[in-house]
């Protein structure tokens, strides 16, 4: 009698990885490359959930959801990055603490 | 439910996103191919074609659901559009006056602006989660891209670095509750939805979904505790840009709050009544006494608008018809007013450069009454005097608020609408009480007529467009109940 994988172990998986993405933007005061890579961490935990409920509920909806998510996630990468590079271009720096030229 | 696209006249409620879609993609080919001294024109195209789009869509009663039942047109959306082009024209207009040093002469920046307006359209006219998702990407990567389009700015490229960290957060999130919503209730249409609540009740999944899923939206409106992005993008981005993205989006927005809250999430008004309760409360209470310290205008700006969502979001709280009539007229009269706003932030300037502070203001109204007059007036309409529109606004929302029993959330607000009159009532005295520090420029036309036609319709609101704006409203909020 093996182990039987169910929806409610997916949900916990996606449920873990959004929770490390959503912590890995807050806590990390590194690097903004790695808030990205949460960022990606948060939609990726998005398309399990979606895909574990289509498999469970035998319903396409989630699957075409899930495909649009990864096409506009590939574009924000891109507008993401792209605006990391002038922000170099103008300061030098990626790290997160130096983006401060604004507070109160 | 299925809608069959047999010819291309059955497209007819989609016109509006179908013009801009093409238009965006032929104006970057223009853009592309013609001088560089010319394509300022590009920008004055898309000036053109929102205004007649606004136009458009105001006068045609084209209604109905498309493509499989995820697009729907009718009444709301029409006013909401009309609004969102509307606000997206002016905002444009305010990009033309010294350009070159915004950053906004270039014609990626309209073609970006109308992009982003498609966007907007899409919020406004989504009816599945599918197409809510699309159209808030669409506009807010736009916008992303716009916030930083001043290259060589280090505030401008910071601003547009936030804005886009935040926002991904704030898409994340809100897609983990539409995942949730479909997963608990088993579809993503919105009228779906609806009667997949009615049919199994609420569960807590279904809870999580819409606390989700709302705290993502509250982001795009800036609601507390979301807001934090709103004073540095403010700040930073440069003025025609922060004008852009404190107009239209935040219509489209509220469109899209008021589709989600009212259409899809109807069995369970009491859950998500209590969610709107606390960012309306948050919001106007934090945005009056955060607002207070502030020297730099744009921040104080931002303060403003966290506020006015507040307010807004009292009329929504009540989940009644005369709720959502009373946020259409809100939103209506906001964008009005923050328009004059801007266009009275790009419009003063000395040899210095544009100011940046309210101390900077200092002695305006002897150099430049006119400017100084209309700045008054717009204040005293933010703060909600009486016979100006923002007084109707007000009004409105707080009625909504009282007939639902909501008394607290009533008082709360006129408690938090006095206190934030300090601080507008701060600009009126630095202008026309305080000794001139330095010499302002001469205004340019086009801003003085944004700023006349602002200051006109503030004032003569109960006169002329009070009337026929509530009534528009009304069947409004009829056709989407």
């Amino acid at each position: 009698m093996g182990l039987e994988i169910g929806l409610g172990h997916y949900l916990t998986v996606a449920a873990i990885l959004f929770t490390l993405g959503v912590f890995g933007i807050f806590l990390n005061r590194k690097n903004v490359i790695i808030i990205l890579m949460s960022v990606e961490l948060i939609l990726l935990a998005v398309n399990l959930n979606l895909v574990a409920f289509s498999a469970h509920l035998g319903d396409l909806q989630g699957q075409v959801f899930a495909l649009l998510i990864l096409t506009v996630a590939a574009a924000e990468a891109a507008i993401g990055l792209a605006i990391l590079v002038i922000f170099y271009r103008n300061r030098g720096s990626i790290a997160v603490d130096d983006i401060n030229m604004m507070k109160g | 439910m299925n809608s069959d696209i047999v010819s291309f006249a059955s497209l007819a409620p989609a016109y509006p996103e179908l013009v801009l879609a093409v238009a965006s993609l032929v104006l970057l080919l223009v853009g592309a191919i013609i001088n560089k001294e010319r394509v300022i024109g590009i920008t004055y195209a898309a000036i053109v074609l929102l205004l007649g789009l606004a136009v458009y869509v105001a006068i045609t009663p084209s209604e109905g659901i498309l493509f499989n039942g995820v697009f729907i047109a009718d009444g709301f959306t029409r006013y909401m559009k009309t609004l969102v082009l509307g606000a997206s024209a002016f905002a444009l207009m305010l990009s033309l006056p010294h350009a070159e040093e915004n950053g906004t002469h270039k014609y990626e920046y309209a073609v970006l602006a109308l992009l982003s307006t498609l966007g907007m359209c899409t919020m406004v006219s989504a009816n599945d989660l599918m197409t809510l998702y699309l159209g808030i990407e669409l506009q807010s990567l736009a916008v992303y891209v716009l916030a930083a389009i001043k290259r060589d700015s280090g505030r401008a490229t910071e601003a547009g670095l936030k804005y886009f960290v935040l926002g991904a957060l704030s898409s994340g999130m809100l897609l983990y509750g539409a995942s949730l919503i479909y997963g608990f209730t088993g579809n993503t249409n919105l009228q779906l939805i609806v009667a997949a609540i009615a049919i199994e009740g609420r569960s807590i999944g279904l809870i999580f979904g819409i606390v989700f899923l709302l705290a993502g939206v509250a982001f795009k409106l800036s609601a507390v505790p979301f807001h934090m992005w709103t004073p540095d993008v403010y700040e930073g981005a440069p003025t025609p840009v922060t004008a852009f993205l404190a107009t239209a989006p935040k219509v489209a927005a509220m469109a899209l709050l008021i589709r989600l809250v009212m259409d899809a999430l109807q069995p369970v008004t009491g859950d998500w009544q209590q969610i709107i309760i606390f960012l309306s409360i948050a919001s106007m209470v934090l945005a009056a006494f955060a607002a207070i310290g502030q020297r730099s205008i744009k921040r104080l700006v931002a303060y403003s608008s966290i506020g006015h969502v507040g307010f807004a979001l009292v009329g929504l709280s009540s989940g009644t018809a005369v709720g959502v009539e009373g946020v259409a007229i809100y939103m209506a009269i906001y964008v009005t007013m923050t328009v004059g706003l801007f266009a009275f932030v790009l419009s003063v300037r000395t040899d210095a450069g544009p100011v940046e502070t309210i101390d900077g203001l200092a002695g305006l109204s002897r150099e430049r009454p006119f400017a100084a007059a209309i700045m008054a007036i717009l204040m005293f309409s933010l703060i909600g005097l009486p016979p100006l529109a923002g007084f109707f606004a007000k009004w409105h929302v707080f009625l909504a608020a009282v007939e639902a029993q909501l008394f607290v959330l009533a008082v709360i607000g006129v408690l938090a609408s006095a206190v934030s009159a300090f601080y507008y009532l701060r600009v009126v005295k630095v202008m026309y009480f305080d000794d001139p520090v330095a010499r302002f420029e001469k205004v340019p036309g086009e801003l003085t007529a944004i700023m006349a036609i602002s200051g006109f319709l503030l004032v003569t609101y109960y006169f002329t467009v009070g009337g026929p704006l509530a009534s528009v409203a009304h069947a409004a909020a009829g056709s989407l109940l």
